[in-house]
């Protein structure tokens, strides 16, 4: 990937790079997410493209030093269009040695290792499983490697010398270092974190001191260091005009969240309970109660639902959010939602299942959840985000929709792109779609009597909130006559309703935009069509593709109940339709099912994302290529 | 809380819905006595929501002519709960049974009375599933044969009011569906208090259980096996009023009035904490020798302040330090950078 190499000032050279993954591992407790964070924010304020991958064990702080204890953060950046966290890694920087015992399978041949040999000491080499008397450091079976070692935890002990702390809070401090070293590495500025140290520890002075002194500890060693090294260079990216921020994928749906409640004039009332990874929603929302933002930490997953539907029914925007497992919990309440015809948005932010399946680990095995998973007819429209960048967009026109439409929506992300982060050429508020939101109101006739059930063009039934005069009325989950709301045990009304609740959700289809090609021609041998979280690396791969003389068209679904009008036409342009998941089939079996288009799957099941190549291949083994 | 413009009647809380209760049912009656207390209470009909789950007494709502919703089972403690939080302006009445609030909703029933939401809980309880047509509930007594315990069941039961205490409830009373008069006093009272009002109501199925509360009810045995309690007064029972309790220690005991000087006799103080525990522990089964007569009135009642307004003054609060919230800036964050 590198142009060209320059010799420097001093012995080290410096090469440029469209490209570079780094991958920052150690133990869940050495700092690793916010190293990689830092070195994030930092990249994208430069201007670098990104992606990122944290990955962490389902464990707190799982034992020190062991392979169930190390914890990841993946981070893709350069001067190209970057759209995945990357296959394999340039450079591995691994704190201890079971980081690196993880790890080594995802570094390129030739990559570079960036190891503090303190944590090659026997206890970590015992711990992380290496033979006795084996030091991978030493014994030459990195050779084909770029190994890079360093004694972090002496350096930050020296760098802190005379500050009068402690060891074990000094030691707290080594990722500093190494975040510092990486810095001088890509010749990065220390400003984003030195300003980031200020605002952590604002009430203790005496360690943003001791933090910056390791930061800066850290990039002088690479200056100073004898040992020749090779320093980056990354440009900028040439991203689309515009004013952009870092973003990752929840926060975009809290601000989304914020922002449609703003345009709609409501208060947002989210009702949740606790569950990765799905918290993090929460916690920002609950940060931002200056906009009126109601957050409400319920005593279990059901109550979260049925609270926010308590809030629908009082004329506010109810929103719940959980992962699968809670998801389960809260299906009889999304028929209730239903049945009442109040809007509601539920976020799933999906991870591997069934059951507690890996809670940290992402997949999109819940479509069929979302599609099908209640008793009885209860068809729920659904929307997906495609990336941490899309979230907001995408939890927007959910919320839009159950307003417009008086419908619970299910609003689909997952764990990759919750904790993932991107650059994001975000919108002004003027920018926004306007939320129409109507209550009713009494213009009722003397004598004449307020029917719940009556419905507007969209089939949407009048949003009457108490506190209306004249407009009481009695809503609830039992089967209800046609426009009075009454209950009805009537055979023929039941069947009319059933397919009324149907047909309210397709109609959304002529209020929703066109299904676009993302990219690839608008007719041929084969189209990848997918949803969720494969976006970016199928983009990749696509474009890849391309270069080898392969174009194949990408259609990436954001609306998947219902489908867009012009779906079924675009997918039979083509002769293959492929549809990767990460799931065992399940977009694919509804394309099949819906219009009997004999969509091929590509799966893989393993918690972690699809690789490019993996894309790459299936599309070349179809073609015969 | 907006009043009603025009003095309302209890016909003007009635639906045109038909009411479906088993004839006889005891719904009926406390149907009635909230029907007739409404006006009294002044509240605006449009200001008023009646949120219900599942069950025979769940059905209440459809016959109050106010907002009203018929939910899921258990559920409509929570559902009031976001309701109250977001409309602090409404007057929420939840109406639950024994199986609705004490088994599947059992959740939901003591969170709200911790966050001491200000809404009202009327507890139906019958002590049998009738809806589902005669299982035993969270309430039936031990040995209690029912469709699904026909050699008796072997649950040990609530004691739902003790309950209410353990979760922190700041109203805990009781009433009965056959003693009107006392049952509309009940009502007032719970409406008038700020917090999660509990009111359990004695509610006699008579298709499932008939006669389950009839030893309190009943003319012939109500004076012996009751005890009304009313704040400030000593507590007294008995054909005549001449059984009255004492506190020995911690001990409640009966005794003769006309052996004991007044003076010495329990006084209730709906305020006080530790008093109103013991009370609660009124609970012996009626065929046991020397059981304690079943208390009913307003056994303990405390001002705490309401999750809802805590929730606003959070919000208050953030809006004093930061400001209104500006989506812009919101949207924007802190660090941005520009392109082109």
């Amino acid at each position: 990937m590198f142009v060209y190499k320059i010799m420097s000032a001093s012995n080290h050279t410096t090469e440029q790079k469209k490209s570079v993954v780094i991958m920052f591992a150690g133990d869940s407790g050495d700092g690793i997410q916010l190293t990689g964070s830092q070195f994030t924010g930092t990249a994208a304020l430069f201007g670098n493209d990104i992606s990122t991958f944290p990955n962490f064990p389902a464990e707190i702080r799982a034992p020190q030093g062991t392979l169930p204890g190390v914890s990841g953060f993946q981070l893709h950046f350069g001067s190209v269009e970057i759209n995945s966290p990357g296959d394999v890694c340039d450079v591995l920087v691994v704190m201890n040695a079971a980081a690196l015992k993880a790890n080594l399978r995802q570094l390129r041949k030739n990559g570079t290792i960036i190891a503090n040999t303190d944590g090659f000491d026997p206890k970590n080499l015992k711990l992380a499983k290496y033979p006795d008397g084996v030091n991978p450091l030493t014994d030459g079976s990195l050779a084909e490697y770029n190994l890079i070692t360093i004694d972090v935890t002496k350096l930050t002990r020296n760098a802190l010398a005379g500050s009068g702390m402690g060891t074990k809070e000094i030691d707290r401090s080594k990722n500093m270092f190494v975040l510092g070293f990486i810095y001088w590495m890509y010749n990065r500025s220390l400003e984003h974190t030195k300003e980031f140290l200020k605002e952590q520890f604002r009430k203790r002075p005496e360690l943003i001191e001791a933090n910056v002194k390791v930061l800066q500890a850290g990039y002088n060693y690479g200056d100073t260091t004898e040992t020749p090294m090779t320093r980056y260079d990354v440009r900028e990216a040439k991203l689309q005009p515009g004013t952009y921020r870092s973003i990752m994928g929840n926060q975009g749906v809290a601000l989304g969240l914020i922002a449609a409640a703003q345009k709609a004039g409501l208060t947002l009332f989210y009702g949740t309970y606790p569950i990765t990874p799905a918290s993090d929603i929460l916690h920002e929302l609950s940060k931002h109660k200056n906009f009126g933002v109601k957050t409400f930490q319920a005593e279990d997953e059901i109550a979260g639902i049925t609270a926010a539907i308590g809030a629908s029914f009082g004329g506010q925007l109810g929103v719940t959010a959980s992962s699968g497992p809670g998801i389960a919990l809260k299906t009889e309440a999304i028929g209730l939602a239903t049945m009442l015809e109040l809007p509601l948005v539920i976020v799933n932010i999906q991870r591997g299942g069934p059951s507690t399946g890996l809670p940290t680990k992402t997949e999109q095995a819940d479509l069929l959840q979302a599609f099908y998973g209640r008793n009885g007819e209860c068809p729920v429209p659904i929307v997906s985000a495609h990336s941490p960048n899309d979230t907001f967009d995408a939890v927007y026109e959910a919320v839009r929709i159950a307003l417009e439409h008086m419908i619970p929506v299910f609003f689909l992300s997952d764990g990759y792109i919750a904790n993932g982060a991107e650059p994001w050429k975000f919108p002004t508020s003027a920018d926004l779609k306007p939320i129409h939101v109507k209550y009713a109101e009494n213009n009722l006739a003397e004598g004449e009597k307020f029917h719940p059930y009556v419905r507007d063009e969209k089939l949407a039934r009048p949003w009457a909130i108490p506190g209306t005069k004249g407009l009481e009325h009695r809503i609830g989950g039992i089967e209800k006559e046609h426009i009075t709301g009454n209950i009805s045990y009537d055979p023929e009304n039941h069947e009319f309703m059933v397919k009324l609740r149907q047909e309210k959700v397709d109609k959304i289809a002529d209020y929703i935009p066109a299904q676009q090609l993302d990219s690839g021609p608008e007719k041929g041998r084969i189209a990848v069509l997918a949803w969720g979280s494969t976006y970016g690396v199928i983009r990749s791969a696509l474009r890849e593709l391309r270069e080898e003389g392969i174009d194949a068209a990408h259609i990436h679904l954001r609306y998947i109940n219902p489908f867009p009008k012009n779906l079924e036409a675009m997918l039979r342009n083509y002769d293959i339709v492929l549809v990767p998941e990460i799931n065992n089939g399940q977009l694919v079996r509804i394309i099949r099912d819906r219009f009997l288009i004999d969509a091929k799957p590509l799966n893989k099941i393993k918690g972690v994302p699809f690789a490019t190549s993996e894309i790459k291949s299936k599309i070349k083994e179809l073609l015969g290529a | 809380m907006e009043t009603a413009t025009v003095k309302l009647s209890p016909k003007d809380f009635v639906t045109d819905q038909e009411v479906r209760w088993c004839p006889g049912c005891g719904d009926y009656s406390i149907l009635k006595q909230v029907q007739t207390v409404m006006p009294e209470i002044g509240i605006a009909r449009e200001n008023i929501v009646f949120i219900s789950g599942i069950g025979c007494s769940s059905r209440f709502p459809y016959y109050m002519e106010t907002y009203g919703m018929h939910s899921i089972h258990g559920r409509a403690t929570a559902i009031a709960s976001g309701l109250k939080a977001t409309r602090p302006d409404l007057s929420v009445w939840i109406v639950t049974g024994d199986g609705d609030s004490l088994s599947i909703g059992g959740n939901h029933l003591i969170h709200l009375l911790r966050r001491n939401f200000d809404v009202n809980v009327l507890l139906f309880n019958n002590e049998i599933y009738g809806l589902t047509k005669g299982q035993y509930s969270p309430t039936s007594h031990e040995g209690q044969v029912t469709k699904s315990s026909p050699m008796g069941a072997i649950d040990h039961p609530f004691n739902p009011l003790a309950l209410v205490m353990g979760a922190s409830g700041t109203f805990i009373a009781r009433s009965m569906d056959r003693d009107p008069v006392h049952l509309r006093t009940i009502l007032a009272r719970a409406n008038a208090h700020k917090g999660t009002s509990l009111v359990e109501i004695y509610q006699n199925c008579n298709v499932f259980n008939d006669g389950a509360f009839e030893v309190f009810t009943e003319k012939a045995s109500k004076k012996n096996e009751t005890i009304f309690v009313e704040q400030g007064k000593p507590l007294l029972f008995g054909e005549n009023n001449d059984n009255g309790i004492i506190l020995d220690g911690f001990t409640p005991r009966v005794v003769d009035i006309n052996n004991t000087s007044v003076n010495d006799l329990w006084i209730h103080d709906e305020n006080d904490r530790g008093k109103a525990g013991i009370l609660l522990q009124f609970f012996d089964d009626p065929k046991k020798e020397h059981h304690l007569p079943r208390p009913f009135g307003v056994f303990y009642a405390e001002q705490r302040p309401c999750y809802e307004d805590l929730m606003q003054a959070q919000i208050d609060q953030a809006v004093t330090a930061k400001g209104t919230g500006n989506l812009d800036a919101l949207i924007s964050g802190k660090n941005t950078w520009h392109v082109g």
